[in-house]
């Protein structure tokens, strides 16, 4: 099949009958053979339609925050309008005092004309903010999407943001997927380039990526270079298999029947128990080592060699040569990430099958703050109840059906694309490139969905001061002229005030647009240093903002033909 | 010492006096609502009225409870006034007119303390002792088991129950008001205050002519006005009058008793909590805005422009000599700060600029430090406004305590904030709409106008001072400002309790270095920022037609 409608990645994917990975996806093309598919999904709701609706947000369910957000908006709306319809008696009353001034196109003998009530309602009430809201949560959905993560509600996306507890598969998360070669450690006084040669050589037709590694590790560290098979053309490479539990290569002398090399490398048991069988002994110091790399949460692979010098004499000598240690390789940056997510007070938590001894050895080379050893699927599940009980909220990846119960429980599961459809039901996001990695990004992006929120709403209400500044002495400064103390702006006239005001109202939402569909830059931080910062911009930004804004238009509109 | 170090030195040691008493009277106040063990006496009280003191009660069953006990105070009381003629110790005045008797009975129940009557002339012993002093002692402990109750609900934790509010009222009243009105009410005898039964007497002045004094037990009502933050005094002077408060330093000592219980109860909050700096960061914010707002008094009295105040050197008009001006500015703010509305001088005749603060720290809502009890609360729905707000700059569902502020949370934060605007700004709107009412304005022009708007924002607010100047014993004011109280007192407390019920049934999410941190300075700007914005947004318009219009030039 060729997927890349969804998830944008060109190599077809192999989708067979039975079995988890039977699932296909509407929009995706079957690229060669027949396929005959049984849709259980009902028109309208599928994969594609599901995604278009979330860019569209069309039906867009409001997010928890969102709600409690819209009810301030809507209880400051009403504190405005109170003000505002408590304003005209107040009006009407001062207008009295002063019978001899003239009436002006702002105030005139009943109050405060419509038209100018109108304009400072529309002004105070939170208009900026309750424009942007519908933006900055479709803005956020979009940022995962571009992200190639579907999210299937707002609710998990703004669930990320809030994430106490993350955790992290250990292997193709934290790891590299596979374990790669780290050291050579001859035993039994073997010189140290001779075990790399026997290592690289018996791992050349090894095609699995511990083997390429071994031979990539000769050729970096000791400068062997990789030979083809074609140079050695009397070479015979044994593959591994289960039962032997080793591989290599036999090469044969030259002009020596039944004379030659037998190189092996496999677990230490099945190599050990060869070289005994070919009439040889271990050297005291391999369990030695051996058992070092097992404890340092390696893997130990020995390497033995039988020489054996001709049918005719059949004089065959078996010797250990000495261990490869093959171990995790923990990414590139991922204790930094880890450091930050740590200021930002969530907890990492590292998933993985191994022994408690590797484990641990990882956990601390990767800086997670702890981990879960010997974990089966049930475990993972009381680990994430364990903690959502302890008031955290919990994210995690998984990818089989194994996994679908703790993405279920999870706060924030995140399905891989190439895992099984049971997972992905379970979770409440889908990863289309699969890379597990991404929860982090995701838990930035909900932050970033919050934090725009708030700053905005904090910039739109402190906007309301300067309006203030301008309305108020412009409507009364004529009846009691100690209120045009409060024209701190010094603009021109009670219209080009009002006007200004409103020209301002107006044109600070399209100047917020962008900063809406972007969101507020995001640095990774502590809470202290975030809200400093968002207060300093948004806050004071948004108190001061208005009078310079005003002001400037002022200084336009006062050239209007019509404006006194 | 020049009166404006006198003014200084007077407000220096008040703070420092409760800088000295918050922390032990606020752990002493946190062991009376955290203590398993029943006193003697409140066991007696308990199996009187049929309680079981035991049980936990659930925020709606506390509402009841609240509203109940309210309602019966308000019933018993108004037909004690009506009744009055009927009654032993009356000194001869008859029952009050039932639009009278309904406002002080609302006044009274509701903590304002707000009086259309002239206590002296009105009131005989048994309504003064039997009928007000006993609401000045279970209005303020209502506050305060309300303030109790959402306290519980930040620090219990998945839980539906809030405590007992008939265990909260008994020992506020058996274990704190009382034993210190006791003591109190004798310092104040000692500094000249009276009490005694002695009824009218007439004396001969100096000038030859006869004066009807009336005495009175007075102290035993004067520590609880001042204590139970509630304000109604015995005579219409209030702590103006020389028997109510005769010298400095019983003006002193009211000022601090009035301030005392509200400045403590956030030390009992932190302590209940479990974390006393989040107490101290809510004192700070009180602080903060209190300082402020005596300083600006005491600053707009003693230096104001207008031709009296310059030539005198300060605003002396309306003020009782024996205190002087900054002794009765720092009473005013003090007053006004919290819901007391004891006065000791004619806010009326304040400059207009000083006036606009008395109006503007009441406008803030009567959180620095506000009230008994409705201080604390009403700052801590503050608190969590400004938590959303802050919570979500940072990145998260906003948290505080450990608990989510969520739309629940915000709703009922909401409506609390709007509750009071909507009656001052209201009763305001319409008095000054409808000719007549308005007709009872002393004064015209601006100057009238904040006569009304301050009588609606004390009122609305719980505070109960008055202007002066509008005579408000009318039916229609009356009536208005009565359900104006009422409102103001009780729609509030059912916020209260239900945000109360709802944080209680959260569990309490642990802090980590990516929650919002409650008790650094930047939080306590970010309160006192929060609530100083909301309130300029909102009484902007109104102040400036009112005291701004007349004191700005």
């Amino acid at each position: 099949m060729d997927e890349s409608a969804i998830t944008g990645e060109s190599a077809p994917v192999i989708r067979e009958s039975g079995g988890d990975r039977s699932a296909v996806t509407g929009g995706t093309l079957v690229l060669s053979d027949r396929i005959v598919v049984e849709i259980t999904q009902r028109p309208g709701e599928s994969f594609i339609d599901r995604m278009i609706g979330l860019v569209e947000g069309a039906n867009r369910q409001k997010t928890p925050n969102e709600v409690a957000l819209n009810i301030l908006l809507a209880s400051l709306t009403i504190v405005f309008l109170l003000a505002v319809v408590s304003l005209q008696p107040l009006a009407i009353f001062s207008r009295a005092q002063q019978p001899g001034i003239p009436d002006n196109a702002a105030l005139d003998a009943d109050g405060v004309t419509g038209i100018v009530l109108a304009a400072l309602v529309v002004c105070l009430i939170p208009t900026t903010i309750g424009a942007l809201l519908s933006a900055i949560g479709i803005a956020g959905m979009d940022r995962l999407v571009q992200r190639n993560v579907l999210a299937m509600s707002g609710r998990a996306v703004e669930a990320a943001g809030d994430v106490d507890t993350l955790l992290l598969d250990k292997t193709g998360t934290i790891t590299l997927g596979n374990r790669e070669a780290w050291a050579f450690i001859p035993v039994g006084g073997v010189d140290e380039r001779a075990l790399a040669d026997a290592a690289q050589l018996s791992s050349l037709a090894d095609e699995t990526p511990e083997g390429r590694s071994i031979v990539v590790f000769a050729k970096t560290t000791y400068g062997l270079r990789e030979r083809t098979a074609g140079e050695l053309p009397t070479a015979t490479f044994v593959p591994f298999t289960a039962q032997t539990r080793m591989s290599g290569v036999d090469l044969a002398t030259p002009g020596l029947r039944g004379g030659g090399r037998q190189i092996r490398k496999g677990s230490a048991s099945a190599v050990l128990a060869w070289v005994r069988e070919s009439g040889g002994s271990a050297p005291p110091d391999t369990d030695h080592v051996v058992d070092g790399i097992s404890a340092s949460g390696g893997t130990p692979l020995v390497v033995a060699e039988v020489l054996t010098a001709g049918a005719a004499d059949g004089g065959r000598t078996a010797r250990v040569l000495g261990v490869v240690q093959l171990r995790d390789i923990v990414k590139a940056g991922m204790r930094e990430r880890f450091d930050e997510m740590r200021s930002m007070g969530i907890r990492t938590i590292m998933i993985t099958g191994d022994n408690p001894l590797t484990a641990r050895t990882i956990a601390e080379e990767a800086g997670v703050d702890d981990f879960l050893a010997e974990a089966t699927p049930q475990d993972k599940l009381d680990l994430i109840r364990r903690e959502q009980a302890g008031g955290r909220l919990v994210a995690m990846t998984g990818d089989g059906t194994n996994d679908a119960p703790a993405l279920a429980q999870a706060d924030v599961g995140v399905a891989m694309n190439t895992g099984t459809s049971a997972a992905k039901e379970a979770g409440n996001m889908v990863d289309l490139d699969s890379n597990p990695t991404k929860l982090i990004e995701i838990v930035e992006i909900g932050k970033q969905l919050l934090i725009t929120r708030g700053a905005l709403t904090t910039f739109s209400i402190a906007n309301d001061v300067a309006k203030y500044f301008a309305i108020i002495p412009a409507l009364f400064a004529a009846v009691y002229p100690g209120l045009d103390t409060f024209n701190l702006m010094r603009l021109h006239s009670p219209q080009s005030a009002i006007l200004s005001a409103v020209v301002f109202n107006a044109l600070v939402i399209i100047a917020l647009i962008p900063l809406a569909l972007r969101g507020v830059r995001y640095t990774p931080g502590n809470a202290m240093a975030m809200l400093r910062r968002n207060l300093c911009v948004y806050g004071l930004g948004g108190l001061v903002v208005p009078f310079v804004g005003i002001k400037l238009i002022d200084l336009v509109v006062q050239f209007l033909p019509g404006i006194r | 010492m020049n009166t404006t170090t006198a003014g200084v030195v007077f407000a220096a040691s008040l703070a420092v006096a409760l800088g000295l008493t918050y922390r032990p009277f606020g752990d002493y106040l946190a062991r009376v609502y955290t203590s398993e063990r029943h006193l003697r006496a409140e066991k007696m009280t308990y199996r009187l009225v049929g309680v079981d003191p035991d049980t936990d009660q659930r925020w709606s069953i506390h509402l009841r409870a609240v509203l109940a006990f309210s309602c019966v105070s308000a019933l018993f009381l108004y037909v004690f006034l009506r009744l009055q003629g009927r009654l032993p110790f009356n000194l001869g005045f008859d029952g009050m007119a039932p639009g009278q008797a309904f406002n002080t009975a609302a006044s009274f129940v509701t903590n304002t303390n707000w009086q259309s009557y002239a206590g002296e002339s009105t009131l005989g012993y048994l309504a003064q002792m039997a009928g007000l002093a006993v609401q000045n002692f279970a209005s303020a402990a209502v506050g305060i088991s309300v303030a109790i109750a959402l306290v519980r609900g930040f620090s219990r934790s998945h839980t539906d129950r809030l405590g007992n509010f008939w265990v909260d009222l008994v020992r506020t009243v058996v274990r704190v008001l009382l034993p210190i009105s006791v003591i109190g009410a004798v310092v104040l005898v000692a500094g000249g205050v009276v009490q005694n039964f002695h009824g009218v007497r007439t004396v001969s002045t100096i000038v030859g002519g006869g004066q009807a004094i009336t005495g009175g037990p007075v102290a035993s009502q004067e520590i609880i006005k001042e204590l139970g933050t509630n304000g109604g005094g015995f005579y219409n002077a209030n702590s103006a009058h020389p028997f109510e408060n005769p010298t400095v330093w019983t003006n002193w000592l009211q000022i601090y008793l009035l301030l005392a219980i509200p400045f403590a109860l956030p030390r009992a909050f932190g302590k209940m909590v479990g974390d006393t700096r989040q107490g101290l960061a809510i004192v700070s914010v009180m602080a903060v805005l209190a300082i402020t707002g005596v300083f600006l008094v005491n600053g707009f009295q003693l230096a104001h422009h207008g031709t009296v105040p310059t030539a005198v050197g300060a605003a002396t008009e309306g003020v009782e000599t024996r205190f002087g001006v900054s002794g009765s500015a720092t009473f005013a703010a003090a007053t006004t700060l919290t819901s007391t509305g004891a006065v000791n001088s004619a806010h009326d005749s304040y400059t207009s600029l000083g006036g606009a603060v008395l109006l503007l720290n009441m406008m803030l809502g009567e959180i620095a430090p506000g009230g008994a009890g409705s201080g604390l609360y009403g700052m801590l729905v503050v608190a969590v406004l400004a938590v959303f707000v802050g919570g979500l700059m940072i990145g998260r569902t906003p948290e505080y305590l450990g608990k989510k502020i969520a739309a629940r949370e915000v709703k009922f934060a909401a409506l609390y904030i709007l509750t009071t605007p909507a009656l001052a700004l209201g009763v305001t709107a319409v008095a000054m709409a409808l000719p007549g009412e308005r007709a009872n304005m002393l004064n015209s022009g601006a100057h009238g106008l904040s006569e009304v708007l301050y009588a609606a924002t004390s009122v609305a607010n719980n505070n109960g001072s008055a202007f002066a100047g509008l005579t408000a014993n009318t039916a229609w004011w009356n009536t208005v400002l009565g359900i104006s109280m009422l409102l103001a007192r009780f729609l509030p407390v059912v916020f209260v309790l239900g945000l109360a019920g709802s944080l209680a049934r959260q569990r309490t999410a642990p802090v980590s270095s990516g929650t919002l941190p409650t008790h650094r300075p930047l939080f306590v700007g970010l309160v006192t920022g929060v609530a100083f914005v909301v309130v300029a947004l909102t009484y902007f318009p109104a102040i400036a037609l009112g005291p701004f219009a007349e004191g700005l030039h």
